[in-house]
């Protein structure tokens, strides 16, 4: 390791980096970040930087409140956009005062998670399609107002829109986050962006960094992009689709040419797991309130737990992949939103799969009908299961996941559970608008 | 790099720390044979140096040093790398070593007294430049630069790229790479190849994307060989 942080002190005097930026990510899934000057970088790397934990969302405890923070020198880049490209990042790990893995940090969460995977044998992928909006207004506080009228992959070349997309493509890319495909999405001023799959641990960095640089590169331009689920009512939300494989080393262990789609007994048990445990992972992969707005029957969000080869009504999806390309065969888990904290949600659903892989869950049988057709009967009839229809219920089905528990840690869970109910008890004392003016006319 | 710059290792296995400093400097290296083989008349030795863990068998160390000096042709430079206890035993061997190093060694003093052994034998020839058409990198500072422009690279990317750019041309599988450029380090197995040689390229840019291309069901290569004669492919 010491070679790397060599280079990282190489690179900064070469490319006269004048500032640092230390990030690490809080429970709830928003980037921090502490900045050092070049003179500082060495003592970060020999000592970490103290600081104290119970200002950060989660890592509260205020008797063992200091922690400490050690920059990993394999994910230092620079930041091309921030100061006329004299500022990096590294990711920190964070570790407590006698110098144990901090249990409330979300990235030890998910090392130890692909640790466990990896003792069976398993590396996990991860290629997440990013959905955004970008509104005209730069100030959040403000309604937010619409930046294009576009829809699903308009060529809308001369706008606003089109040119940040592209320029934040290109940042993107500088930073070594390679970009599969982007376009405009269903709604108007909705984007999406695809990014290439990797390894989880660095899935999870680039997303973080991916929030960052589209929501830093709008403001430039005093426009303001959102990660919010469902910011605008009537219109699609946004989702982050994560389409999952593991790895036996070099060789796919989803893919068996022989099987139906492709899909190895792995990745059928893993999509089993995913199926059985999906309520329970619900919280974490979509966190807010306003996550359950996006998960309503008549819009490209899944509703069920269910799955189908092509159907994008179901809530795991097997894409359909050329035989030979042995690499692509994957499933996609389509309820996630982009709120989520990466790190939390990553863990949570590989427990899910592996769950399956070593119980031998069985698969139950394809969807094929376009189940937003069917009503509540049909599908209990059926033996379908709802998601939860709401941050509580998801609550409810996480309090009682002891697969949850384990995944995230004592820590983790105590906490979310704790600050989610109250974010719930918030909203449910709300009188909204929409009450007032249905029911203090008539009562 | 021919096979008469090859550096001697002892013992086998090589001490880890030791094996990654060679390989980082681009040192190429094996394991010593037996004595017996050495002793041999009809083998052949000529090798770049030899660098002696005496540290955990000293008596097979220097015996190994005492036939690699008695030769016809003496292995030299020969660094020894010694524990601070047994340093008493470099009193009567002056003539077994060019210079030691104390265990457990710092790599860059490691470097940095490799270097200037191979200085003084006259034989300091180490590029510090590697260049490949647009691609230029500096071994000394850990520059990239394609086009004259600084490319800003992850410690692995420029690593793998360095590597690459060495020998153009060469097909390497995702196996060699793993083991060339990761070493033992490596944390996402073998896709971890073809995700960095993706990041690389988005780095490299549109135009010069193409400089390494994949080799299907084989790996990657960057550019073509420099002898025109020569075969590419595996």
């Amino acid at each position: 390791m010491e070679r790397q942080q060599e280079y990282v002190l190489r690179a900064v005097e070469e490319r006269n980096v004048k500032l640092i930026r230390l990030w690490f990510t809080d429970v709830l899934g928003q980037l921090k970040s502490v900045a050092i000057s070049p003179v500082e970088l060495e003592t970060a790397f020999d000592e970490g930087m103290h600081f104290d934990g119970s200002a950060i969302d989660g890592f509260s405890r205020v008797q063992e409140s200091d922690v400490l923070a050690r920059p990993d020198p394999s994910t230092f880049e620079l930041m091309p956009w921030a100061d006329k490209g004299t500022t990096a990042r590294m990711f920190c790990d964070i570790f407590d005062h006698s110098d144990n893995a901090f249990g409330g940090d979300p990235r030890h969460v998910l090392r130890r998670n692909l640790d466990r995977a990896r003792e069976a044998g398993y590396s996990f992928f991860v290629a997440p399609e990013m959905e955004f909006f970008y509104f005209a207004d730069g100030e959040p506080s403000h309604a937010p107002t619409l930046l294009d009228s576009g829809s699903y992959f308009d060529l809308t070349t001369s706008d606003v829109a089109s040119d940040l997309r592209r320029e934040t493509i290109s940042v993107l890319e500088t930073m070594g986050i390679p970009v599969e495909y982007s376009f405009h999405e269903d709604s108007p001023s909705q984007h999406e962006i695809d990014l290439r799959y990797t390894d989880a641990m660095s899935m999870a960095d680039q997303v973080m960094t991916f929030r960052l640089v589209v929501r830093e590169l709008a403001m430039e331009r005093g426009r303001f992009a959102s990660f919010m689920p469902k910011p605008l009512e009537g219109m699609q939300g946004s989702g982050m689709h994560l389409h999952l494989s593991l790895f036996e080393g070099d060789d796919n262990a989803f893919h068996d040419p022989d099987a139906p789609f492709s899909l190895s007994l792995i990745g059928r048990q893993f999509m089993a797991g995913l199926l059985v445990h999906a309520r329970e992972i619900t919280a974490i992969t979509n966190q807010l309130v306003n996550s359950y707005k996006r998960l309503v029957v008549g819009y490209e969000a899944p509703v069920w737990v269910s799955w189908a080869t092509n159907n994008r009504s179901a809530l795991v999806r097997v894409p359909v992949t050329k035989p030979d390309k042995t690499t692509s065969t994957r499933i996609e888990y389509r309820s996630p939103d982009p709120s989520c904290n990466p790190y939390l949600a990553f863990s949570v659903i590989l427990a899910a799969g592996m769950e399956g892989i070593k119980q031998g869950y069985e698969l139950p049988p394809e969807t094929t009908e376009n189940i937003f057709e069917f009503d509540a009967n049909e599908m209990t009839k059926r033996g379908l299961q709802p998601l939860p229809q709401s941050l509580s219920e998801a609550l409810d089905a996480m309090e009682g996941s002891t697969l949850v528990r384990e995944a995230l840690g004592e820590h983790i869970f105590e906490w979310f559970i704790r600050n989610k109910r109250n974010e719930w008890r918030d909203y449910k004392t709300h009188v909204s608008q929409w009450e007032l003016e249905r029911y203090l006319p008539s009562w | 790099m021919s096979a008469d710059e090859t550096f001697l290792v002892f013992p086998d296995p090589a001490p880890p720390e030791l094996v990654r400093c060679l390989e980082f400097g681009d040192y190429h290296w094996e394991p010593a044979p037996e004595i017996n083989v050495l002793k041999n008349p009809e083998t052949v030795a000529s090798w770049t140096g030899a660098v002696v863990a005496t540290d955990t068998t000293p008596e097979a160390a220097w015996a190994l040093c005492t036939v690699l000096r008695r030769g016809d042709v003496p292995t030299e430079p020969l660094l020894v790398l010694i524990a601070p206890s047994q340093l008493e035993d470099l009193d009567t061997r002056s003539e077994l070593f060019d210079d030691f190093l104390i265990t457990p060694f710092h790599p860059r003093e490691l470097e940095a007294r490799i270097k200037q052994l191979l200085w003084r034998a006259g034989r300091g020839k180490r590029p510090e430049l590697v260049t490949y058409g647009p691609i230029e990198l500096n071994l000394e500072t850990y520059q990239a630069v394609v086009d004259g422009r600084a490319l800003d690279l992850t410690y692995m990317e420029y690593e793998l790229l360095r590597f690459l750019a060495a020998t153009p041309g060469r097909v390497f599988t995702r196996e060699t790479l793993l083991n060339r450029v990761w070493g033992y380090e490596y944390y996402g197995g073998a896709r971890t190849v073809d995700v960095h040689v993706r990041r690389l390229r988005a780095k490299l840019g549109e135009e010069h994307s193409h400089l390494i291309q994949t080799i299907r069901s084989v790996g990657y290569k960057l550019g073509q060989s420099r002898w025109k004669d020569e075969r590419s492919g595996p």
